[in-house]
């Protein structure tokens, strides 16, 4: 963990040991036969890794991957061919040529999400399939070099592809795992949990995937050129773009496990030897085992273990250990934020919004709201189910464009901008229901919130620790939210966002779903917030609570401001009685008044 | 051409309409379609029209009984994109089984039936129309509208509309949401394996047929929009039209290619209500 103790040779050593131990099997492996499963298993390991950084990390599934493989073996390839360039500087204008591939791809296809960006992708080795054998590259032979094979890649000793392929896999376990412990790995896998949660914590949702497409399409493109010079020899759109090296791709991914390290490199060691000594044995008769063996294990391990051997057996070793006893947690004064703003100047609204309107199908959700929040203040939204209040904090922190009207933060008018941006500006969000990243820890989930201000992983986590104190939870750091009480879950989105160093939060219901004592504990950790230059403004359709808590009510119903004003003057309005009540409490209200 | 196109994606959009479930299979229970179809024609001297009939009952079976063992658990309950991934590689692992069990056991060797019409062709006005296709045509729009009557006329139907429009809501009402999802997966199997009997009266029969179709299957339904079983339809003409017309201006080799990017034209001109969907869920 960042911020730990371990520093930054944490993790080397396992690496050490898996290439050493590929290292001793090339040196002691005798028959060719052998090495050459050696070879595969680097090869696959190391597209499984590339697989992993887009659709582990950043959980976005693609059947495409292989593009950039075959965009690797056949780029260096005809480079060869037509410009008599060395492999060696080709695999790695492939690798470049792959990387541009990708921003091209990614682009437009980022724009879907989920399962039709997972159909979309399949599109793409499909086309460049047809395109290669449109060209004319149906077969394309690499020739021989006599004179100087090491030049071309063409080695005699099969140790030297073994080396060539163990390099290549070492530096994309290198990689692979700098991504993991930087910024990027943690926004990643914030992105993968929940995007939304990811995108109002600051995360620039379109971005990173963008970084992490054109990162893993380098690797790919590399064990493409490789595996056409130490497999192939003959590139044909098939064996590089086709069906067999996407399915060989997600096997040894889904069955190592995703989202980690390790498990492409699990995975490619158990399936290919077996793939390939099944194929040995009886592949002459049953010309389809491979694909049927590969099929079974898909299904096997869907059913079986879906999350993969890596994380089956990590489940196992933690279950053995017993779990850290929960802590209670005490609305006590936290320590002092680490610094206290200055207010912000005078007269000028800190938010403000001016005439904001937005409209789904058939329903009016805002009707031309308009509002200021003043800095220090802490100002309660109410209202019935119904009356827009979401919405109004949608379009406040910039999920929802408005339809007209505009919102300007300190002066500048944000409604255009992605909710990452409007995060880092100042303004933090909880959300109705607690978006946490569920496979994070605690203080992984501040982090993630914490990564606005500090790129550097020890500094984000040293803030997010911070949060954590200031509500309360730093004795939960390590637990993950699966295992959180509702109000612990509550103080956990309150402290990640509070990571982000806001001036402003937006707390949608932040006392939903609590006890009468958690109630109390929510309360005063918001009215603690001012004092330490964070401005509230908070949804609650409990009136009672509201009342107490907010300097300031705002009252919407249908989507049009009905009243604003001091708590205690507002409650006594007839519109907002009726609002909320209906006519006949009005009435009766009316009837009560002196 | 079209018209198969048609029956084989509402086959697909009535599995993902119903289950939300992308069935990547669909492409070889079409090929195994095709095989039965084939072997009911040699055997039996059944003609491939009405074999494509006689294949629906048996994968209608097939269909129910693969939901029965292996969809059902990964349906239900979790987070919804990991369930449709888990969906995704279940199917693909499902295709990969039975393309490779039967090249096993059926060897890679293409088959023909061999059909008195299939070089037979009518005059219409100037044109010359193949007369398997046109029977294979018109017979597709007959499965289409009965399975288009079946979903709008009858209380199945409904039940099974309703299952597939709010799962929580239908179960409230009585109904069985998990057998409407294995009969949504039995029909959508079952015509798949149809359109595959109506495809055999003139295309080669092979084990790895069904991964050229599976492409075009997707294209089609989302061409349609995802679920959506007439958009599926016209999905599916659409893209028999676009194969035809890229036939006319460009070689052979670029026929798909003409789809797959009439297909990402779509995807990135139309997503709408694809995006944005999650975050109004906020």
């Amino acid at each position: 963990m960042a911020g730990g103790p371990r520093g930054r040779a944490a993790g080397l050593l396992p690496i050490a040991l898996v290439l050493g131990a590929g290292l001793l099997l090339t040196f002691t492996l005798q028959e060719r036969y052998h090495h050459r499963i050696l070879t595969l298993v680097l090869v696959w390991a190391t597209m499984g890794l590339s697989w992993n950084i887009i659709s582990g990390y950043a959980g976005q599934t693609s059947f495409g991957h292989q593009a950039f493989f075959g965009i690797g073996a056949y780029v260096t390839v005809l480079l060869i061919l037509h410009a008599g360039l060395t492999p060696w500087i080709g695999m790695l204008v492939s690798a470049a040529v792959a990387v541009v591939a990708a921003a091209l791809i990614g682009f437009p296809t980022f724009r879907l999400s989920g399962i039709y960006f997972a159909l979309a992708t399949l599109a793409y080795p499909l086309i460049l399939r047809i395109a290669m054998d449109f060209l004319g590259y149906q077969e394309v032979a690499i020739p021989m070099a006599r004179e100087q094979p090491a030049l071309y890649m063409q080695f005699r000793d099969p140790r030297a592809n073994d080396l060539l392929c163990l390099g290549v896999f070492g530096a994309t376990l290198l990689l692979s795992r700098a991504i993991e412990r930087a910024r990027l790995g943690y926004w990643l896998r914030a992105l993968r949990e929940n995007e939304a949660a990811a995108e109002a914590m600051g995360v620039d949702t379109f971005r990173c995937k963008m970084a992490a497409y054109m990162l893993s399409a380098a690797p790919a493109a590399i064990a493409g050129a490789v595996y056409a010079h130490v497999v192939l020899y003959v590139v044909t759109p098939d064996s590089v773009f086709g069906t067999l090296a996407i399915v060989q791709t997600l096997v040894v991914c889904l069955v190592g496990g995703i989202g980690s390290l390790w498990g492409p490199v699990i995975g490619a060691a158990l399936m290919l030897p077996v793939s390939e000594m099944l194929d040995t044995w009886v592949g002459d008769r049953f010309p389809g085992i491979q694909g049927v063996m590969y099929g079974a294990a898909l299904v096997a391990i869907i059913l079986v273990a879906p999350e993969g051997l890596y994380w089956r057996l990590r489940g196992l070793r933690r279950g053995a250990r017993p779990a850290a006893p929960p802590v209670a947690v005490v609305a006590g004064p936290g320590p002092a934020p680490a610094v206290s703003r200055a207010p912000d100047g005078g007269g000028e609204p800190l938010l403000e919004a001016r005439g904001v309107s937005k409209a789904f199908i058939g329903l009016q959700a805002l009707d031309d709201v308009s509002f200021a929040v003043r800095a220090g203040e802490i100002l309660g939204i109410i209202g019935p189910n119904g009356a827009g209040k979401t919405t109004l904090f949608n379009v406040l922190n910039g999920f929802l464009p408005p339809d007209r009207g505009e919102v300007r933060y300190r002066g500048e008018r944000i409604s255009e901008l992605r909710p990452s941006a409007v995060c880092r500006r100042g303004i933090g969000r909880t959300f109705q229901v607690v978006r946490s990243f569920p496979r994070l820890t605690v203080l992984e989930n501040a982090m993630v919130g914490g990564f606005v201000r500090d790129a550097e992983p020890a500094a984000a986590g040293a803030r997010a620790l911070a949060a954590l104190e200031r509500t309360g939870l730093a004795a939960r750091a390590g637990a993950l939210p699966g295992s959180l009480t509702t109000l612990e879950l509550r103080l956990m989105e309150l402290a990640r966002c509070l990571a982000t160093d806001p001036r402003l939060v937006l707390l949608d219901e932040p006392l939903a779903g609590l006890s009468a004592e958690g109630v109390e504990a929510m309360i005063a950790h918001i009215r603690r917030l001012p004092a330490a230059g964070v401005t509230v403004v908070i949804i609650e359709h409990t009136m009672h609570a509201l009342v107490r808590l907010a300097d300031r009510l705002l009252v919407l119903d249908h989507g049009r401001r009905v009243a604003d004003g001091l708590p205690a003057e507002v409650t006594q309005r007839p519109e907002v009685i009726e609002a909320y009540l209906g006519t006949r409490w009005l009435r009766r209200a009316e009837h009560h008044r002196p | 051409m079209g018209g198969i196109y048609a029956v084989m994606s509402i086959g697909l959009a009535l599995i993902f309409g119903v289950m939300r479930v992308v069935n990547f299979a669909q492409g070889d229970f079409m090929m195994l379609g095709m095989y039965l179809t084939y072997y009911l024609a040699v055997a039996y001297r059944l003609d491939p029209l009405l074999g494509a009939l006689v294949v629906v009952p048996p994968f209608f079976v097939l269909g129910v009984l693969v939901h029965r063992a292996l969809l059902v658990r990964v349906t239900g309950g979790g987070d919804p994109q990991r369930q449709m991934d888990a969906q995704l590689i279940l199917t693909l692992g499902l295709s990969l089984i039975i393309t490779n069990a039967t090249t096993m056991v059926l060897s890679p060797m293409p088959r023909q039936i061999r059909t008195g019409y299939a070089t037979e062709a009518f005059g219409l006005g100037p044109l010359l129309v193949n007369q398997a296709r046109a029977y294979a045509f018109v017979m597709a729009v007959l499965l289409a509208v009965v399975v288009f009557v079946f979903l709008t006329r009858t209380d199945l139907g409904k039940a099974l509309r309703a299952a597939a429009d709010e799962p929580e809501a239908a179960g409230y009402q009585g109904i069985d949401v998990r057998a409407m999802h294995g009969l949504a997966f039995g029909i959508g199997v079952a015509l798949v394996a149809a359109a595959g009997g109506l495809l055999a009266t003139y295309h080669p029969i092979e084990p790895t047929v069904g991964v050229n179709f599976i492409v075009l299957m997707f294209v089609a339904v989302v061409l349609g929009g995802l679920g959506s079983i007439p958009g599926a339809f016209v999905g599916g003409l659409v893209i028999g039209l676009v194969q035809a017309v890229t036939l006319l201006v460009l070689p052979l080799q670029l026929q798909n290619a003409g789809v797959f990017i009439a297909f990402l034209a779509v995807l990135y001109l139309r997503p709408q209500g694809l995006f944005g969907r999650r975050l109004r869920t906020v």
